[in-house]
């Protein structure tokens, strides 16, 4: 039973991967991706984490899955912030469906 | 019942993985490109975990340990290269 449980919380975390996957080509621009690429794939290898850590025993196992827990939580978000804020900077081409304000760009670059 | 959600778990952490590598190739502008690998590296580190699930060899979690910390490396590092360079792909 504990089994069943840890692969079902493991596919619906695949599912959540896999559907960060599908955002990156159903969105237009990097602005747009972004979304997917770190919110759904986080959640998914949170889910994975704790279905795989259902199945250890021994507490060092567990500690050491829940330790890339927290490291994902905190790299992931990050990562992706530095990669929209240099593709702020960078002036990357928007879609037509992306609008941004004049003011906070102008305010930006003084910065 | 529970080895179908298993391949179905690795075969979706599968497709996931291609798209992620097609974005890679396909691109649009270089932040696409970083997105795509970042997500990429995100999937292999969720495919390893899964993996050491179904095994339930504790072999594969230090590689875990240390694929997030060298993505969240790369990941800094092209970013950078991107901000000075600009977005051309």
């Amino acid at each position: 039973m504990t089994d069943f449980i840890s692969a079902a919380i493991m596919a619906i975390g695949a599912a959540f991967t896999l559907l960060a996957g599908v955002g990156l080509h159903r969105f237009d621009d990097v602005f747009a991706r972004m979304h997917a690429a770190g919110k759904a794939s986080t959640l998914g290898l949170l889910l994975i984490l704790i279905g795989a850590a259902i199945r250890f025993a021994e507490l060092g196992d567990i500690l050491k899955l829940s330790l890339v827990a927290v490291l994902a939580v905190i790299t992931i978000p990050a990562g992706v912030h530095l990669i929209a804020r240099a593709a702020w900077r960078a002036r990357t081409e928007l879609a037509e469906a992306t609008s941004f304000d004049e003011d906070s760009r102008r305010r930006f670059d003084e910065i | 019942m529970t080895e179908v959600l298993e391949y179905a778990a690795l075969t979706m952490l599968g497709v996931a993985g291609v798209l992620a590598l097609l974005r890679v190739g396909r691109g649009g502008s270089l932040p696409d490109k970083v997105l795509g690998a970042d997500t990429l590296m995100l999937v292999l580190a969720a495919g390893i975990a899964a993996a050491a699930g179904i095994t339930r060899e504790t072999a594969f979690l230090d590689a875990l340990v240390v694929i997030t910390m060298l993505g969240f490396a790369g990941t800094i590092t092209v970013a950078r290269y991107v901000e000075r360079r600009g977005a051309r792909a």
